[in-house]
Order: structure tokens, then sequence, then C-alpha cells
């Protein structure tokens, strides 16, 4: 495998974004460290979401449930273990889970997949609730000496982990077969091509991801209770970013992320009674209006300038 | 004696009520084109369909070179090395031609990677007549350009046997006649190939042997001037207005 000089620059390129966005707890205030790592936390999943569903075009509704299982994690388990252990525990989880989902649902058609997910993030929610009535206790409190800037860095390094499996996988023979499935799944089959794993090995990177961001934002609740991590805006919101973004390529949803976070932001300020009913309209106003994201935009532009160019 | 390479035994495939291929038994041999023919309906693209695993046979043996394949996935048969192509084309619509043909030769029988990979499809073009356009969208390529990805993709798997199904229909008769050279040059390099098709001067020129089914059923096998003169295919043809 040898990069050429784009890759090159490419990768300069990211590598100076993610420093420069390394200084910002020394750059900025509380207020928009905040910010910054809801953007932090929003491109992880959105990216992460984007490997799977991009290609393949199954819309995973599913971030929450894995979100959740990770913030549960790092509640219950800092009880018994050491912080950094549970990061990849949760991963592991979350890798399980999505193999498990996988299994019994990508054979399935697109729609079976949609509405599964979604009940899924249910499901579990109603199993952790129930054990907490049998169990006599309520939420979890999460108490670290984590703070906000190291939440903000570990949401970076995951980032860059995200970005850098996503390239891999691009390149690879398992990126090239979920773009096949995502064209013609009967032609990726009669190609040679074992869809069902190749869905399911791809659906847990997602799944890892949004488990382990889970885990990594416990601390900042400081209380956590089903109704919080496993509230079903969060899947919905990483869909909309990660379609406003584009999913054709890797940097689209992270192009997504930040507009939508700052609008969001003055949203729930201004309309704080609307906020799902404004969801649904941005839902409706990208898929119509915007079917391929900014990506699909800047792509038509350039190449207009391209063949102006030519001429 | 040649080997045989592909044999099916009592392979038949119910759809509910309906029998559409009703206890099949054919050999292939290596080197050999065999023309598999009938009437509209008669139950051929569903016999390649049993072949290439895009459905379970209801009953009945298939074999590649003695190995049952019966009852294997569709991936695990393109693996084997039985590469097809649609009645209907079906190409990947957001990839370039280059791409398309790729696909065949990355998870196809001999799954090659990177360099080779592009090699093979390179090669394969070049075989169907598109050599230097492999950067074109699909959506660019005219109808016979489209079947000739097909084939090329069938053919960057290096499959051992080849699968078409109706690959002429609906071309020109100056197409027609491209396409019917473009088979020939592949049966002369060796390869085996079913080949499903209407075009009674395809037949004649690129079949070794025929299988003539109708409603499901073999009626008849041998060269193809033996069962184009036989009394039970004409009258199965003429039965059908597509005769
Ligand atoms: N998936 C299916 N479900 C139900 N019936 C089917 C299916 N596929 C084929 N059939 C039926 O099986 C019979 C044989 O169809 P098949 O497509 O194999 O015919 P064919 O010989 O290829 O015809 P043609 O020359 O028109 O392509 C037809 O009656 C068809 O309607
Ligand atoms: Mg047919």
């Amino acid at each position: 495998m040898s990069l050429t000089a784009t890759d090159w620059r490419n990768l300069s390129l990211s590598a100076l974004a993610l420093l420069a966005a390394a200084c910002l707890p020394w750059v900025v205030g509380n207020y928009h460290l905040t910010i910054g790592v809801t953007i932090a936390m929003y491109a992880v999943l959105a990216t992460s979401w984007a490997l799977f569903s991009g290609p393949t075009h199954y819309i995973s509704l599913a971030t929450a449930a894995f979100f959740g299982v990770g913030a549960y994690v790092t509640g219950i388990g800092l009880q018994h273990l050491p912080y950094w252990v549970l990061l990849p525990l949760a991963g592991l989880i979350g890798a399980v889970m999505a193999a498990l989902v996988g299994l019994a649902t990508l054979r399935l058609s697109g729609v079976y997949f949609v509405i599964f997910t979604l009940g899924l993030a249910e499901f579990v929610r109603q199993i952790i609730t129930w054990g907490q009535n049998v169990s006599g206790t309520k939420g979890l409190y999460v108490l670290t000496s984590i703070t906000e800037r190291d939440i903000y860095w570990q949401l970076l390094g995951l980032a860059a982990l995200v970005w850098a499996l996503g390239w891999l996988i691009g390149r690879s023979r398992l990126g090239f077969a979920l773009r096949i499935i995502g064209d013609d799944e009967t032609v990726a089959k009669h190609s040679g091509i074992n869809t069902a794993r190749a869905k399911i090995l791809l659906f847990m990177v997602p799944g890892a991801v949004a488990a382990i961001t889970g885990a990594v934002l416990a601390p900042r609740y400081v209380y956590i209770e089903p109704a919080l991590a496993f509230t079903p805006m969060l899947s919905f919101q990483v869909v909309i970013m990660a379609l406003l973004g584009g999913t054709g390529r890797l940097w689209g949803p992270l192009v997504g992320v930040i507009p939508f976070t700052f609008l969001w932001e003055a949203i729930s300020i201004s309309f704080p009674n609307q906020t799902t009913l404004l969801l649904g309209v941005a839902f409706l106003l990208i898929v119509y209006f915007l079917p391929r994201g900014f990506v699909g935009l800047i792509e038509d532009a350039r190449r207009r300038m391209g063949s102006e160019g030519a001429r | 004696m040649t080997e045989v390479v592909l044999s099916l035994r009592g392979v038949t495939k119910r759809f509910g009520g309906l029998v559409a291929v009703n206890g099949m038994d054919f050999d292939v041999a290596e080197h050999q084109v065999m023309g598999l023919i009938g009437p509209n309906g008669s139950g051929k693209s569903t016999t390649l369909n049993l072949i290439s695993g895009a459905f379970p046979v209801s009953a009945g043996r298939i074999s590649l070179r003695g190995t049952p394949i019966t009852h294997l996935p569709a991936q695990d048969i393109a693996r084997r090395g039985i590469s097809r192509t649609f009645q209907l084309v079906r190409l990947l619509p957001s990839m370039t031609v280059q791409d398309n043909v790729m696909a065949g030769a990355v998870f196809g029988h001999r799954r090659r990677w990177g360099h080779e990979a592009e090699g093979i499809a390179q090669t394969m073009l070049e075989k169907v007549g598109l050599g230097g356009r492999g950067h074109l969208r699909v959506g660019q390529l005219t109808y016979i350009d489209t079947k000739r990805v097909e084939l090329a993709r069938a053919l960057a798997g290096e499959p051992r046997v080849l699968l078409l199904d109706e690959w002429l229909a609906g071309l020109n008769p100056t197409e027609l006649e491209t396409g019917i050279n473009l088979i020939r040059a592949l049966r002369d390099e060796g390869r085996t190939i079913i080949l499903v098709e209407h075009v009674m001067d395809a037949i004649r020129s690129l079949c070794d042997t025929c299988v003539v089914m109708a409603a499901g059923s073999k009626i008849a096998e041998g060269t193809p001037d033996q069962v184009l003169s036989d009394p039970a295919v004409i009258r199965a043809y003429l039965g059908d207005d597509d005769a």
C-alpha cells in the first residue's frame, strides 16, 4: 500500500487541524469549550455512523443504545475498575451488541433495520430501568476528577482514531465490498462477496465507537439515568448531522456537525419547547434539498469550476 | 474424453404451485459452449439462478467438477468459479466502469487485489472492447456498452464456468454481429459457457451442444442442428409467438 502525494498532503493537513483543535482549551473560555466538546462528540458519532450507513444506505438509529450502554459501563464500572480499562471495555461491549443486532437484522431489508435499531435503544433503556427498580436504585452518580478539558482531548483522540480507521477501511477490500453492496446487493453476492459478514463487521465500528463515546462522556453528566443516557434525540441528531454534511466523504459528517451544533445551540435557547419539531423539519429540509449534503454541493461546485477551466 | 465441469441432476424449482424447473439433467464439458434455449417462461433464467445460487433449489443436485454446490450461498458459488450476467443488465451505478469490473476481479474466483486486480480489470475491458474507457461513469454508456461492462465483470472473476443470460438480447443488427464475434472469441479461448439465448443465428454459430427447455422440462438435447430440426422443439416454439 503506497501513499500518493495527495495522501500525504491530506494526512498532514488533518494532523495540523487536529493539533490546532487540541489547543482550543487554552484559547477559549468554559462556554466555548463546552461547545467544543459537543462538536467533538458529534463529529465522532456522525463520522463513525457514516462509515457504515454511508455506503450501505442502512439508516441506523441505534446510536443512543450504544452510547447509553457505554455511559453505564463507566457509571457502574468506576466502582470496580480503573477508568482507562472502561473505555476499551465499553468498545468491546458496543461491538458485540452491534454484531448481535447485525446478525438479527442485516439479512432483512433496510426498513426492518431502521425500526429495529430505534427499538433497541428503548429496549435497553427498559431493561436498565427494570434493573434499577429491582435493586431499588434510581440514577447513578459518576464522580471523578475528570475535567471538561480531559473529555475534550479524549474525544479528539477518538476522532483521530475514527478518521484513521475510516481511511483504512476506504482503501480496503471491506470498504470496496460495502460500496458494492450499497449499489446492488444482488451483484455483490454474485460477485463473491459475503454480504452479511461485511455488513456486520462494519456495523461493529459505529457500535464500538458510540459506546466508547458514552463511556467518555459519562463523567460530564455526574448523574446518569436511563432517560438521559438513552435519549432517542441523540440518534436522530447524529443522522441529521451526517446527512447534512454528506456521507460520501470521510470529512463530510464533520462539515455538517459544526454548523448544526451552533444552529442547535441557538434554537435550544430561543425555542426550548419546540426542539423536537424543529429537528424533524431540519431532517425533511436536508433530505429534500440537500440529498448529498454539503459534500454534494462542494463537489458540484468543484466540478463546475473544473470543467470551466478545461474549456 | 473431456472433463465434465458442471452437472445438474434432477434439479427442480417450485414457486408455490408453479414448477418453473422440472427435473433438469445435463452436463457441461470443459471448453464447451452449451446453449440453453426454449420459449419465453420455459425456465432458462431460473435454471441459471439455481446454478448461481440466487435462490435455493427445491430438489436435485448441482456439482462443479464433482463437488456438490447445491446448497451453497451465491457468494460461495461465485468464489468457486461460476460467474454470471443478468438478463436485465445490473451495473453498479455509483461507480466507474473500471470499478464495476474490479468488483469481479477482487471478489471472484481468484480474489485479486491492488495492481493485480487493476491489471485484470484492464485486460477484461480491452477484451470486451472497452479499453481506455474505464474512467467513465456507467450512466454515460450506451446499451451495448453496459452489456460489455457486465461481461467484463463476470470475466474478471476468472471463472471456470460463465453463465450468460440473453447477453445478445436487445442489440441492433450491427451490434449483434459484434456481440456474436465477442462471444466467439471467448469460446476460442477455451472458456466453458452456458448461453441462454433466443437469437437462432447465435445459437447455430456459437454452441457446441444445446439443451432445449419447455415448461420447465428438458425436451431435447444435442447439437444445434439436431435440436433445431427436432419436431418436439419445433412444436414447442410454434406454440409460442416468440418463434
Ligand atoms: N422469483 C420467481 N417467483 C415466482 N415465479 C417465478 C420467479 N422467477 C421465475 N418465475 C416463473 O418461472 C417461470 C420460468 O421463468 P424464467 O424466467 O426462468 O423463464 P425464461 O425461460 O428465462 O424466460 P424468458 O425467455 O422470458 O427470459 C415463469 O413462469 C416465471 O413467471
Ligand atoms: Mg430469462
